[in-house]
C-alpha cells in the first residue's frame, strides 16, 4: 500500500492549494481630502514622485526615459520614481494598481487612459480633480475643447493627457492595391467593402488582417463610427444611446461583411501579427491604432511607398482618439511632487520630447509639427482641423468604462464565433442598459 | 504531567501550520463567503449585486457563467479521461519491462516541471487557428504532411473547443499519471503474479482480476487529483487563450474579468464560492471514502 499513500499525499497537498479565496472588500471611498493650493515651487516640492505606468518596453520606455531626464533637470529637488509594470496595454499594470488603491497605498502618480476608463476611479474616490493644473497649463487655448470636453466628468478633469493617438486608421499596402487596380481612396465604408472585394478578386487570400477580440472591437467602432457620424456615435454612450438604431445594425452587417476577407484569429492574438500582414504583402488592409507605424518602421517600410494609411471613411473625418494621461490619486503621500510631474507632463517641451519618441501626437496643439515624421505630420494637421471630429474609443476606454468595454469585447467575441447580428444587437442593448448613466 | 509531556511537543510543532492555514485558508473562504452576500450599491447609485441568495442566482442565471461552466465541464471530462487514457497506456507499457525504462520515464515525466505558463506560450502558438497560407503551429504541420483535413480551429470555435485546450494539459500531466500508476505496479509483489500464473491465468485475466483491481485506490487518488486541477485551472487557458478570452472561459477566468475587467468583486466572490462547491462535491466523497478504508486497515 505504499503507492496509496503516496498516492494520497500527493493528494493533500494539492488540496491545500485548491482553497483559493478571493479576499475582496466592500466599495467604500476613501476619506475626502481637498486638493492641496497648487503653487508651483521653483524646482520642485522635493520629496519622491513615483510614476506608475505600463511603459516597460519598446517606443514607450524610450519616451518614459527621456521625461525622466528631463524632469530631473527641470525639478531637481524631486526625486523621480519609475514604478513601470510590464505587460500587454496594461493588463497587468492595471491589476497591479487596482490592489495597490484598494490596499491605501496609491503611487505619485499613475497612467491611465483619459476619458471614461478612469470612471472607475472617480467613482470610488481614488483620484482627484486636477483642474487648477489644465488651467495653469493654458486650458482650451492649448488643449482643444472637443478633447478637454471628453475628459470632463460632472465638471471637472481628473487627468492630464500627454499623448493622444489615432484608432481609427486603415493602413495598406501599396503593391497589393496597385495590383488590383485601386487608385483611389474610398469615400464610404461601402466603397472600401468594393476595395476588399477587388483585392480579394487580384487573388490575395487574405485582403483584410485582423488580431484577437480588442482589435475587432477596434475595426467595427471605426465603421461605427464612420456611418453615424461623430454625434450620433458620442450620443450612444449617454443614456438615450439607441444601440438597436438601424444605423448600428448596417454597421453591424457591413462589419460582418469585412470579416468575410479577414484571416481566421483567435481571442487572444496579438496586433503585430496583423499589422505584419500588411507590411509583409500577406495582406492588403489592417485597421489599428496609428502606433502601428512603429511596427511598419520596425520593419524597414516607407511611409507612402509601401505603406499607406487612411481614416475609415465616411460622414464625416473622424478622429477616434484615445490618450494616456498621469492623475493625481486620492491620498498619494507627495501630493506637491505629484502636481509637479502633472505640471511637466502637460508642459511643452516635454509633450514634443515624449511624442516624438513614442511616435504619437501631442495634445497640446502649440506645438510645431517640425521634426515629428511623416506620418505625425499628417496625423497633428488632421487632429487640429476644423473639419475633423473627435470622438471616443470604445477598445481603448475613452468612450466607455473598463466594464462596460468587456461586455462589449465579450459580445465581439461572441459575434466571431456565430455572426449574428440580431444576439449582437441584443448584447450591445444590454450592456448599455447596465452601464449607461 | 507525563500525558501533557506526550501532547505538547507535537502540538507546538504543528500550530503554527493551524494558525496559518486558519487564517490564510479558511479564514479567506469565510471572509469570501461573506463577500458574496453583500448588497453593493455604487456612489452613483446603480445597484451592482442585490445581496443574499439573489447574487447567486443572478450569476447562475447568467448566460455567460452558463457557457463558461460548459466549456469547464468539457475541459475536464477531456483532461481527465485523455490523462487516466495516457497515463494508464504509458505505465503498462514500462511496466512490462523496455528497455531505457529510466531514460523513458525521465522523459515522460518532464512536461511536468514545465510551468503552465511557459508550456502555454509555445502551445498558443502551435494551436493557432489560422489556416492556408496563414497557417502556422500544428495547422501548419498538418499541410505539410498532408493532411490538410486535420486542420482545426482548435480551442477558438465551436461547442467542444475546450477539448483542444485540454490537449496541453494532457501532454503535461500524463506522465505524472504514470508514475502514479507504475509505483503502484511496483508495490504489488512478484509473488501474486507468479501464483496467477501457475493457477494458469492468461496475460489478460492477470491484469484483469489480478493486478487492476489493486490499482484502484491509485486511479481513484489519480482522478481526483487532475479532476480538482482541471476544475481550477486558471494559468494555461490564462496564457494560451490571452487574458479574458470569452471563447475559452471557464469559471477561474471569468473570476479574473469579474474583479478586474468588470470591477465586480460580488460577481467574483460568488463565483468562487460556487468553484469552491463544485470542487469540494468532487474532493469530499473521496475523502470519506479514505478515512473509511484506512480505519479498516488499522
Amino acid at each position: 500500500m505504499r503507492g496509496k499513500k503516496l498516492a494520497a499525499l500527493a493528494t493533500a497537498s494539492l488540496l491545500v492549494l485548491s482553497g483559493a479565496a478571493c479576499g475582496s472588500t466592500t466599495e467604500s471611498g476613501s476619506a475626502d481630502a481637498t486638493t492641496p493650493a497648487s503653487t508651483p515651487k521653483a524646482g520642485g516640492a522635493g520629496g519622491t514622485v513615483g510614476v506608475f505606468t505600463w511603459w516597460a518596453d519598446g517606443s514607450e520606455k524610450k519616451g518614459l526615459d527621456a521625461l525622466e531626464v528631463m524632469f530631473k533637470k527641470q525639478y531637481p529637488n524631486d526625486t523621480f520614481q519609475n514604478l513601470a509594470v510590464a505587460g500587454g496595454s496594461g493588463s497587468n499594470a492595471k491589476a497591479k494598481l487596482a490592489s495597490d488603491l484598494k490596499n491605501g497605498n496609491p503611487p505619485g502618480s499613475f497612467q491611465g487612459h483619459a476619458g471614461a476608463e478612469l470612471m472607475d476611479y472617480i467613482d470610488a474616490d481614488q483620484v482627484e480633480p486636477v483642474d487648477d493644473i489644465i488651467k495653469e497649463l493654458g486650458g482650451e487655448s492649448v488643449f482643444p475643447k472637443t478633447l478637454l470636453d471628453k475628459l470632463t466628468v460632472d465638471g471637472h478633469i481628473y487627468s492630464v493627457p500627454v499623448d493622444i493617438h489615432r484608432a481609427n486608421v486603415v493602413w495598406s499596402n501599396t503593391a497589393l492595391l496597385k495590383k488590383a487596380g485601386i487608385t483611389s481612396t474610398p469615400t464610404d465604408v461601402a466603397g472600401w467593402l468594393a476595395d476588399l472585394q477587388k483585392v480579394k478578386d487580384s487573388g490575395v487570400a487574405t485582403p483584410l488582417s485582423i488580431g484577437g477580440t480588442w482589435t475587432q472591437t477596434e475595426l467595427f467602432e471605426s465603421i461605427l463610427a464612420s456611418n453615424l457620424g461623430a454625434d450620433e456615435y458620442s450620443k450612444l454612450f449617454s443614456k438615450d444611446g439607441k444601440w438597436d438604431s438601424d444605423g448600428v445594425k448596417q454597421s453591424i452587417e457591413q462589419y460582418k461583411k469585412a470579416l468575410t476577407f479577414a484571416n481566421t484569429a483567435s481571442d487572444g492574438d496579438d496586433w503585430p501579427n496583423a499589422t505584419d500582414m500588411v507590411a509583409d504583402g500577406k495582406a492588403a488592409y489592417n485597421v489599428m491604432g496609428d502606433w502601428a507605424v512603429a511596427q511598419f518602421e520596425m520593419k524597414g517600410k516607407t511611409y507612402k511607398t509601401d505603406w499607406d494609411a487612411f481614416a475609415m471613411p465616411g460622414k464625416e473625418n473622424i478622429f477616434d482618439f484615445l490618450a494616456d494621461s498621469f492623475t493625481l490619486p486620492a491620498g498619494t503621500k507627495n501630493p506637491g511632487g505629484t502636481q509637479d510631474w502633472l505640471r511637466f507632463v502637460g508642459s511643452k517641451d516635454a509633450q514634443t520630447t515624449f511624442n516624438k519618441l513614442k511616435g504619437s501626437i501631442p495634445p497640446r496643439t502649440d506645438i510645431s509639427s517640425d521634426g515629428f515624421s511623416a506620418y505625425q505630420r499628417s496625423a497633428m494637421k488632421d487632429f487640429k482641423s476644423s473639419d475633423t471630429k473627435i470622438v471616443s474609443s470604445i477598445a481603448h476606454g475613452a468612450a466607455v468604462p473598463l466594464a462596460w468595454s468587456s461586455e462589449i469585447n465579450t459580445a465581439m467575441s461572441k459575434f466571431y464565433q456565430d455572426k449574428n447580428t440580431d444576439n449582437l444587437v441584443s448584447a450591445l442593448v444590454a450592456s448599455h442598459d447596465k452601464y449607461a448613466q | 504531567m507525563v500525558k501533557v509531556r506526550r501532547w505538547l511537543p507535537s502540538l507546538a510543532f504543528v500550530a503554527p501550520s493551524i494558525i496559518l492555514i486558519g487564517i490564510f485558508v479558511y479564514g479567506f473562504i469565510i471572509n469570501n463567503i461573506g463577500t458574496s452576500f453583500q448588497m453593493v450599491r455604487t456612489r452613483s447609485g446603480r445597484l451592482k449585486a442585490p445581496g443574499g441568495f439573489q447574487n447567486y442566482t443572478d450569476l447562475i442565471s447568467d448566460p455567460r457563467y452558463q457557457h463558461a461552466l460548459w466549456n469547464l465541464l468539457v475541459l475536464t471530462v477531456t483532461f481527465v479521461a485523455g490523462t487516466m487514457f495516457f497515463g494508464l497506456l504509458w505505465a503498462l507499457l514500462l511496466e512490462r519491462g523496455v528497455r531505457f525504462e529510466g531514460a523513458f520515464r525521465s522523459l515522460l515525466l518532464f512536461p511536468m516541471a514545465i510551468s503552465f505558463v511557459a508550456a502555454g506560450v509555445i502551445w498558443r502558438w502551435l494551436l493557432s487557428p489560422a489556416r492556408g497560407s496563414n497557417a502556422v503551429g500544428l495547422n501548419q504541420l498538418f499541410q505539410m504532411v498532408g493532411l490538410d483535413g486535420l486542420q482545426s480551429s482548435w480551442y477558438s470555435a465551436g461547442r467542444f473547443n475546450m477539448a483542444a485546450m485540454a490537449i496541453p494539459a494532457i501532454w503535461q500531466l500524463s506522465g505524472y499519471i504514470m508514475a502514479l500508476f507504475l509505483a503502484g505496479f511496483r508495490g504489488i509483489s512478484e509473488d501474486q503474479r507468479e501464483a496467477a500464473r501457475v493457477d494458469g491465468a492468461t496475460e489478460f485475466k492477470l491484469y484483469r482480476y489480478v493486478l487492476f483491481p489493486q490499482l484502484s485506490p491509485i486511479a481513484l487518488s489519480a482522478l481526483i487529483i487532475v479532476g480538482h486541477m482541471s476544475m481550477k485551472m486558471f494559468d494555461l487557458i490564462y496564457s494560451i487563450a490571452g487574458q479574458s478570452s470569452y471563447t475559452a472561459e471557464v469559471p477561474a477566468t471569468l473570476m479574473w474579468t469579474q474583479l478586474f475587467q468588470l470591477n465586480d468583486p460580488t460577481a467574483a466572490a460568488v463565483n468562487a464560492t460556487l468553484l469552491l462547491l463544485i470542487v469540494a462535491v468532487a474532493v469530499i466523497p473521496y475523502l470519506v471514502y479514505t478515512n473509511r478504508t484506512e480505519k479498516g486497515v488499522r
